[in-house]
């Protein structure tokens, strides 16, 4: 039987339905988006499991947003649920919809990479939370996607499995960290997947795709079996096509776990609930910070055409202003390198992973760690451990840890005045692919409106709010992100926002132009 | 502020890579500029702000005192480059410890 | 005994010096599951069978902090009289080592739970002098053990080692890091500090303190100084694997130094091993190549915060400590070396037991201290684990106060007691086993007749004024009793017989 293809252009929501109402089954909703894969992935199909191939043997039209499809394992499950519901259990709302899992959560039998050389062919003995949840949820595990090493970047250049490709330009990145993530949300290789954020890895590459990203407050989803970057930061959430699907998948996700110290006791806010309740005497805070210099003048165009929806909507546009938010980068820079210096010392060729041999255990780590990091995880251990090192440990990581006081504080004034905070995603559009690599510093830049909520720690989104053309093609129409940041554990205000804008600028458009993947 | 290669060196030993001496040239003035920017956070005067290390002021988050089950030997080893008598097995050890 | 006094000097070629010590102990707790995770503590079994995700620094693994530690560490924190800290917090300890899972120990730095303590220590001087020394506490912070490395090739140590076989089953076991001030003038005073901490965290019943097991383990920090200069350059000595090696590391460690000094040389910063066969501290590592730890405040974990209801809680449940203990038995006549085996040796509870019995708090001490001690030892068993109660010992002494058993018989009988595991009592022990004296006159008196029937010559060398010939006679009574007749009665009984 040919799989229906037009079931991979359905929002995850509508699935549901479909699958509620026995229209489809859960296995041919697999299937679809398994032929989708095998399709436009560059993944070598057939078989129990499909890899993906060599960077040297992709296809320049390959999206790449997969590492490991993990087909046998997902036909299994959803074949599962189909059995469940016809004997007439009562399954979880999302029950039977397929997920792509970013290859920096464990997956219990499944090889996780992180992007990294370091961890080629680890296979985890246990299960991130995250994952159980999804399984609890009969979410259908397609595979694990692809990432910035250690989830290190905001391209997706970074994997040592060679980049990722934007579905609206597959000469362009689909931002990063999580932009195998993203790109599957958006190329239609699944219609739900999870990301993980730290400075923006959901937030900027949701933007740069034009799909819905979601960071939750840090502390309400759990990090066990998250592959830690900068434990103070790191958050797992949502990628979807719509933001009814994003907060499902948020749902789900979010809770208390005892195994996550970090983790928030308070029961994670219901952000279905009031999705609907418009934004009609909201009052929406615009960033001064947040916009002008260093922001395209497409981008910028976009987030006015914004304001004024949201005028029209009812809102009250306020401008509130976070007076330290210009130094958020500069103290990002220091606390998240700081943090990974530390917790990537683990890999060290002992326990797991990569060895390269040697005489000594020490010339062995060393060897190890040499071989199995590529360039921009190393630069971050260097400034790390620099940062953290005797004699600057005050002048940088202390008073880095300073200012993400004062930033915390801008945020709880902010939001004295404002209900919810916007701003620009990203500061560009996407860019082309090679085109930022050499220039670390340009390519931090990307994270300028993102990093400033990840010190505070609060709930952030990007939703696609239009197009705009790229600064090296007029004629392009790429999309643009519109960020909502609301108060911590005020989760449910940012998708309420955010579904009043989806539902004003009318249906999401899937990836169109000439260089775009063909959608059916 | 600028770090000289012997000063990338000294933090690539901290931090145990074996970096090769293009990448010792290549990074120093990578780093440097980043840490220039970096630098920046010392304009805000702070003294009397205390450094905040997370989002929530959580405390005494804390597991009672009861076992749970273990990893199996099997599933612990199967992911090392090299096991000898159920142990994991590294080349001699010249450092003292910590 | 007098007030705090200073130490001796000791005597140079070129003057008297002083020596200062320092001590840092690392005390193994006693919980049931490790500091982070919930992993067995027990690390006797078979390689990497008490590991999980997290004590093998599983990429994505995260710590959650044991309860119980926390309370262990703030209630020995409490009996070393320290402060404990309203908020405290956990920092990382960087450096690579292959036993250290996730290459950072998870330590506490800047804020550790406990500090400002002291320790009053009775020592006697080498002129016999009792005297009390008071050592400060600087801190006492938690943190986590490390795996256990195997060093496999030609010398089984690390050094010459061809490869190093990693066991995590003691990696993240708790671990608290007790830090003294540099009080200590004397080896004698250090020894006493290790002895005291030992009786004081198995009073607590937070470890059992084994220093040949590694559950209490000790670093020492020696300088010696001009009387009354400033503080000299110090050295690290590891490897002390007794209090007797304490005592001896010490006091060579200072020597070594005078010798240097007054050589002309200097001492230089470094960590020295103490290797026991020679009787010798020899360099390790120097300080100059001190590791650049990193710390900073590990971001898996939350701060500590200790309310004053919490703190004044554990303070109530502190039970009687050691130095109070061996105060209290001296007040009923104890000796102190007795007050201090006693309390030293576990054997309190026993001894409180057998006195609240009804038994003499004296005769109960001879018991504890001599032949309790010594079957217990020989035996490597606790007085719980070989089911011996005060009660029992109160039995044992009553039945010895009326005649029913001679010394040497309940010696016997508490051996018995012992194989039974404590199941059955002395004096069920000594009807079964037919223990009891043959003090029955009838009885004795028979077999003192035959004796003296049967040894003439004896018996008329007595007469003759050989007083010491008895011990013979008595010596075949007992043997045909099989040592159960009453000495006293035997005594009695054969002088009658001769002079009849
Ligand atoms: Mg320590
Ligand atoms: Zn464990």
């Amino acid at each position: 039987m040919a799989a229906d293809v037009t079931l991979t252009g359905l929002s995850a929501s509508e699935l549901a339905q479909r699958l509620r109402d026995r229209e489809v089954s859960a296995l041919e909703v697999a299937e679809a988006h398994l032929e989708r894969i095998a399709a436009h992935d560059g993944v070598e199909a057939g078989g129990d499991e499909w890899v993906a191939r060599d960077a040297d043997a992709l296809g320049e039209r390959d999206v790449h947003a997969y590492l490991h499809v993990t087909a046998a394992a997902a036909r299994e499950h959803a074949a599962d649920v189909d059995r469940r519901r016809a004997a007439g259990e009562e399954l979880a709302p999302l029950a039977g919809v397929p997920v792509a899992i970013k290859d920096v959560l464990t997956t219990r039998g499944v090889p996780t990479t992180c992007g990294s050389r370091m961890l080629e062919g680890w296979v985890p003995p246990y299960d991130a939370t995250v994952t159980e949840r999804l399984r609890a949820g009969d979410l259908v595990a397609l595979g694990k996607t692809n990432m910035d090493e250690f989830a290190m970047g905001s391209s997706t250049e970074n994997s040592a499995y060679g980049p990722t490709r934007n579905p609206w330009d597959l000469g362009r990145v689909p931002g990063g960290s999580s932009g195998g993530s993203a790109a599957a949300v958006a190329g239609r290789l699944a219609p739900l997947s999870i990301g993980t954020d730290t400075g923006g890895s959901i937030r900027q590459p949701a933007a740069l795709t034009g799909i819905v990203g979601a960071k939750p407050t840090y502390g309400t989803v759990s990090r066990y079996g998250l592959v830690a970057f900068a434990s103070s930061l790191d958050q797992a959430g949502p990628f979807a096509r719509t933001v009814e699907d994003a907060a499902r998948l948020h749902a789900l996700i979010a809770g208390h776990d005892p195994r996550d110290s970090t983790s928030v006791r308070e029961t994670a806010p219901d952000v279905l609930g009031p999705l609907r309740e418009g934004v009609e005497g909201l009052r929406i805070g615009v960033v001064r910070e947040l916009a002008g210099e260093g922001y395209e003048p497409g981008v910028e165009r976009a987030f006015a055409d914004v304001l004024e929806r949201y005028e029209r909507l009812g809102a009250e546009i306020v401008e509130v202003s976070l007076p330290h938010a210009d130094y958020a980068l500069a103290a990002y820079y220091l606390i998240a390198p700081s943090e990974a210096s530390s917790n990537l010392a683990r890999f060290d060729g002992v326990r797991y992973g990569l060895r390269v041999d040697a005489a000594t255990a020490e010339e062995m780590n060393a060897a190890t760690r040499e071989a199995g990091f590529g360039p921009e995880v190393k630069r971050r251990i260097m400034i790390g451990t620099h940062a953290l090192s005797s004699g600057y440990y005050d002048a940088y990581y202390l008073q880095a840890s300073k200012v993400r006081t004062l930033i915390a504080r801008d945020f709880a004034a902010a939001f004295e005045q404002a209900d919810v905070l916007i701003s620009p995603t990203s500061p560009s559009v996407s860019f082309r692919l090679g085109e930022l690599v050499d220039d670390p510093l340009a390519m931090y830049l990307n994270d300028v409106a993102t990093v400033p909520g990840s010190l505070a720690g609060i709930p952030a989104l990007s939703l696609p709010a239009g197009t705009a053309p790229a600064p090296d093609d007029p004629d392009a129409a790429l999309p643009v992100g519109l960020q909502v940041m609301a108060p911590l554990l005020r989760d449910e205000l940012m998708y309420r926002a955010a579904w009043a804008l989806e539902q004003d600028l009318g249906p999401l458009a899937a990836p169109t132009g000439p260089s775009a993947l063909e959608v059916a | 502020m600028s770090l000289s290669p012997d000063e990338v060196r000294h933090v690539a030993g901290l931090a145990r890579l074996a970096l090769t001496d293009e990448e010792v040239a290549e990074l120093a003035p990578q780093l440097s500029s980043i840490l220039d920017y970096a630098e920046q956070v010392g304009e805000v005067a702070a003294e009397d702000v205390p450094a905040s290390t997370h989002p929530f002021p959580l405390a005494n988050v804390l597991r009672p005192d009861e076992p749970r089950p273990s990893l199996s030997r099997e599933d612990v080893l199967a992911g090392a480059p090299e096991v000898e008598q159920d142990r994991f097995a590294v080349p001699r050890i010249v450092a003292e410890e910590g | 005994m007098s007030a705090t006094s200073t130490a001796a000097l000791l005597e140079g070629e070129t003057g008297a010096w002083e020596l200062v010590v320092g001590l840092e102990v690392h005390v193994e707790l006693q919980t049931a599951t490790k500091m982070w995770c919930g992993c067995s503590t027990d690390f006797g079994g078979p390689a990497n069978t008490n590991v999980c995700p997290v004590c093998t620094g599983q990429p994505g693994a995260l710590p959650v902090a044991n309860e119980q530690a926390v309370a262990d560490a703030a209630l020995l924190g409490l009996a070393l009289g320290c402060d404990i800290a309203e908020v405290c917090r956990f920092h990382r300890k960087n450096y690579f080592y292959p036993d250290l899972a996730k290459n950072y120990q998870i330590s506490q730095y800047d804020v550790p739970l406990c500090h400002d303590g002291r320790l009053d220590l009775d020592v006697t001087t080498d002129e016999g002098e009792q005297v009390t020394r008071r050592v400060g506490i600087e801190r006492l912070h938690m943190e986590e053990d490390t795996g256990k490395s195997l060093h496999v090739g030609e010398s089984g140590r690390l050094h010459g080692a061809e490869k190093s076989l990693i066991d995590y089953n003691r990696c993240g076991i708790p671990l608290l890091e007790i830090v003294s001030d540099p009080d200590i003038r004397d080896p004698e005073t250090a020894q006493a500090y290790l002895r005291e901490l030992q009786a004081i965290v198995r009073t607590l019943g937070v470890s059992d303190a084994r220093m040949e097991e590694g559950s209490i383990r000790c670093d020492a920090n020696v300088s010696v100084r001009r009387p009354g200069e400033e503080l000299g350059t110090r050295c690290e000595i590891k490897n002390l694997n007794s209090v007797r090696s304490l005592g001896r590391a010490v006091r060579y460690e200072a020597r070594r130094q005078i010798d240097v000094l007054e050589a002309g040389g200097e001492i230089v910063m470094e960590t020295r091993h103490w290797d026991e066969g020679r009787g010798v501290t020899e360099t390790l590592r120097r300080k100059e190549s001190v590791t650049d730890y990193r710390y900073f405040p590990d971001p898996d974990l939350v701060e500590i915060h200790s309310s004053r209801a919490w703190v004044e809680q554990l303070r109530a449940r502190l039970p009687e400590l050691p130095a109070a203990s061996r105060a209290r038995l001296q007040q009923a006549g104890l000796s102190a070396e007795q007050a201090a085996t006693i309390v030293a040796g576990g054997l309190l509870a026993l001894h409180d037991e057998a006195v609240a019995a009804g038994a003499e708090p004296v005769a109960v001490a001879n018991w504890c201290t001599g032949e309790v001690t010594g079957q217990l030892s020989s035996a490597a068993l606790t007085p719980a684990e070989a089911g011996l109660t005060g009660a029992h010992v109160a039995e044992l002494v009553a039945l010895i106060d009326d005649g029913t058993l001679s010394t040497k018989l309940a010696k016997d009988v508490l051996a018995g007691v012992i194989e039974e595991r404590g199941a059955v009592p002395p004096a069920e022990v000594a009807e079964q086993r037919g223990l009891q004296q043959v003090s029955d006159e009838g009885e004795l008196q028979g077999i003192v007749d035959e004796v003296v029937a049967a040894n003439p010559e004896t018996v008329e060398a007595i007469r003759g004024g050989n007083d010491k010939a008895i011990g013979a006679l008595v010596g075949q009574v007992m043997k045909a009793t099989r040592g159960q007749a009453d000495p006293k009665k035997t005594n009695e009984l054969l002088r009658a017989a001769i002079e009849a």
